[in-house]
């Protein structure tokens, strides 16, 4: 075997333990939802025994599992619209009309990343009791677009700077206002950067748990609430909760599979031209 | 019908002068060449003109009117631009007809006269393609294309042809120039290379640091240099540069001290006294070998063409080009005397200020429609 041989088979092998490190608890959540509760806390863990789908049958009785993801859906996907509108124009002025203070601005947007949520738990609580905003579907897209603005705005300002200058200043002399400059041009040639904005944005909204736990109780409740509500009452249920759990991140799960080529295009998109 | 007028124009970038008032009349249907170093402002100044850049100060107009506050679309301008700057996303028909599209043309009226350009330009076959299944030369005639169907009153080429190789810009240049002939339009364009500007102007203006230093007929700028610059930049290779003392100085001529004896250049003396220091200018291809001439030099290198060879000569401090036919037997380290025509000489004062031949030269006014009168073939 020569050396680029095994330096391949070295990286293939890398590669693939660092993806089952990364899948494994996915994995074994999966299977304990398919066990008895005995099973599930049994020492050593069986990895073979005889599925059970007693767990998945409890976990859809106790609670509206529907209405729970029916949430999710919303909430996700109206805050990742709401911030793209917002986060586009905001982009598109940092990337073509920069100003001295610009990079500033950009960095001050993610330092906001880097507080604790539990620090303005506080102020943002009594905003929404004040406002009427508590456990209501509105006041969590809100929130979570709040959350993923400075990512979005970071990721469309990158894909917005590779548009060579020349391609815009040629819409203006064809006639475009900054409007059709937008429309015709800048969205069509980094869709794909948007899309992958979008996901990431989708993917972070429905994992989120701390704000959908403090400021939802039942109506907005996405799924990270469902499967909060199956650790409490009457101590820890390994196997139900693990149903619950594969139930919530089944759907993300799938989108994700589905869009992962939009994905990785997006996030390279740029590095390879 | 167009004509463009700018008047004390003055671009200021953040306190850095880069356009240090430039005052042109580009006259209808012309050809009209910016040529300088880089950095030099061309480019910004026709950026100024396409609407791109905003003027700091001064006037621009078109046919007489005022279009400092128009906005780019809106002057009545099509631009090509270095980089061709088309839509990745769209087809070559989509790319032509965007600005008809914007301007809510009708689909097939649209596609007529996007039918229309592309035939001009013989890119009817690749109408359905995106530009990147183009080569850079389709590519470059897509972006032509796309400036002709907006019909411009003007057009601007900003360095068009520098991204493509040698013999796809000769091949280019010849058919801009049958464009400019087809179209009957105004056109400005940008190049850093003067025989681009020698080739297809009408008339050339040469810039450097932001001013104008002469505006002309290719041939006068070859001919009659109005100064140092101007002389050392038109012209391949460039020209040989020595400082010479005066002898003697009249309005009929000034006679200069050369190494192998004295030589009288045929300019205006007046102002000129015994003594003083000139620079004399003679192009390479002026330049002779000549066993009994009076300047002397070794070669250092020989560039052989074919149907000429340009000499690298050396004496002591002083370089020189001189460019002979194809058929020179010298070799490298051999002596060699060299001599040149008077008449063909040229004298700069010590700020670089060329003094005025006594001749005119009688190809200075021909432009470049006349000249293709007489000789239909278009080389360079």
């Amino acid at each position: 075997m020569n050396p680029t041989m095994t330096k391949k088979l070295l990286l293939t092998l890398l590669a693939w333990s660092i993806a089952l490190i990364v899948f494994f608890p996915i994995f074994w959540m999966v299977l304990t939802g398919f066990k008895t509760e005995g099973e599930a806390v049994a020492t050593p863990p069986s990895l073979f025994f005889e599925p059970t789908l007693a767990g998945y049958h409890t976990v859809m009785a106790r609670a509206d599992y529907l209405k729970f993801a029916l949430n999710s859906i919303v909430i996700s996907f109206g805050s990742t619209l709401l911030a793209l509108i917002v986060a586009i124009p905001a982009a598109y002025s940092m990337a073509f009309l920069p100003t001295k203070r610009t990079q500033g601005t950009l960095l001050w947007m993610l330092s906001t990343k880097m507080l604790p949520p539990v620090g303005v738990l506080m102020p943002v609580y009594l905003l929404f009791r004040d406002m009427g905003l508590l456990d209501s579907q509105l006041g969590l897209t809100i929130i979570y677009m709040l959350m993923n603005l400075p990512i979005v705005v970071w990721m469309l300002y990158t894909f917005f700077k590779d548009i060579p200058k020349d391609i815009l200043e040629a819409g203006r002399m064809d006639g475009a206002g900054t409007l059709q400059e937008v429309f015709y041009l800048l969205l069509p040639l980094t869709l794909p950067g948007i899309a992958s904005t979008g996901l990431l944005s989708v993917i972070l909204s429905w994992n989120e748990a701390f704000w959908s736990l403090n400021l939802t109780t039942s109506d907005a409740a996405p799924l990270t609430a469902f499967i909060a509500s199956f650790s409490s009452p009457e101590g820890l249920f390994w196997a139900k909760l693990s149903a619950a759990s594969t139930l919530a991140i089944a759907p993300i799960l799938i989108f994700g599979w589905m869009t992962q080529k939009q994905m990785v295009r997006g996030l390279t998109f740029g590095a390879v031209k | 019908m167009a004509t463009l007028q700018l008047n004390d124009i003055v671009k200021d970038f953040g306190g850095t002068q880069v356009i240090k008032g430039v005052d042109l009349e580009v006259k209808d249907r012309e050809f009209v060449v910016f040529v300088g170093p880089s950095g030099c402002g061309k480019s910004t100044l026709m950026r100024m003109i396409a609407g791109l850049e905003s003027t700091t100060s001064g006037e621009i107009s078109i046919d007489g009117e005022r279009i400092n506050e128009v906005g780019p679309a809106d002057r009545g301008l099509a631009m090509v631009f270095q980089s061709y700057a088309l839509y990745p996303h769209m087809t070559v028909e989509d790319n032509m007809g965007f600005s008809l599209r914007l301007a809510k043309v009708k689909k097939a009226e649209r596609r007529e006269k996007v039918l229309a350009a592309a035939r001009i330009l013989q890119l009817e076959p690749l109408l359905d393609r995106k530009p990147r299944a183009l080569s850079g030369g389709q590519r470059q005639r897509v972006a032509i294309g796309r400036a002709i169907v907006r019909n411009p009153s003007i057009f601007l080429f900003d360095e068009p042809l520098s991204n493509l190789d040698a013999a796809l810009r000769v091949q280019m240049r010849i058919e801009l120039a049958r464009l400019h002939e087809e179209l009957d339009a105004t056109m400005i364009y940008v190049t850093h290379d003067q025989i681009e500007a020698m080739t297809m102007a009408d008339k050339i203006v040469v810039l450097q640091d932001g001013l104008v230093e002469q505006i002309g007929s290719p041939m006068e700028l070859y001919h009659h240099p109005c100064n140092r610059f101007v002389a050392g930049f038109i012209g391949s290779p460039k020209m040989n540069f020595l400082d010479v003392e005066v002898r003697e100085a009249s309005g009929e001529g000034i006679n200069v001290a050369l190494p192998g004896g004295d030589c009288r250049v045929p300019v205006d003396g007046s102002g000129v006294s015994a003594g003083d220091t000139l620079t004399l200018g003679i192009r390479p291809e002026h330049l002779k070998l000549d066993d009994a001439g009076p300047l002397t030099g070794k070669i250092v290198v020989i560039e052989r063409l074919g149907g000429v060879t340009s000499l690298y000569l050396e004496h002591g401090d002083s370089e020189w080009i001189l460019v002979a036919d194809g058929d020179v037997a010298h070799r490298v380290h051999d002596q060699v005397r060299f001599s040149f025509d008077p008449t063909c000489g040229h004298l700069f004062k010590c700020d670089g200020e060329a003094l005025s031949h006594l001749h005119r030269h009688p190809l200075v006014d021909i432009d470049r429609k006349q000249n293709r009168v007489s000789s239909p073939s278009d080389g360079q």
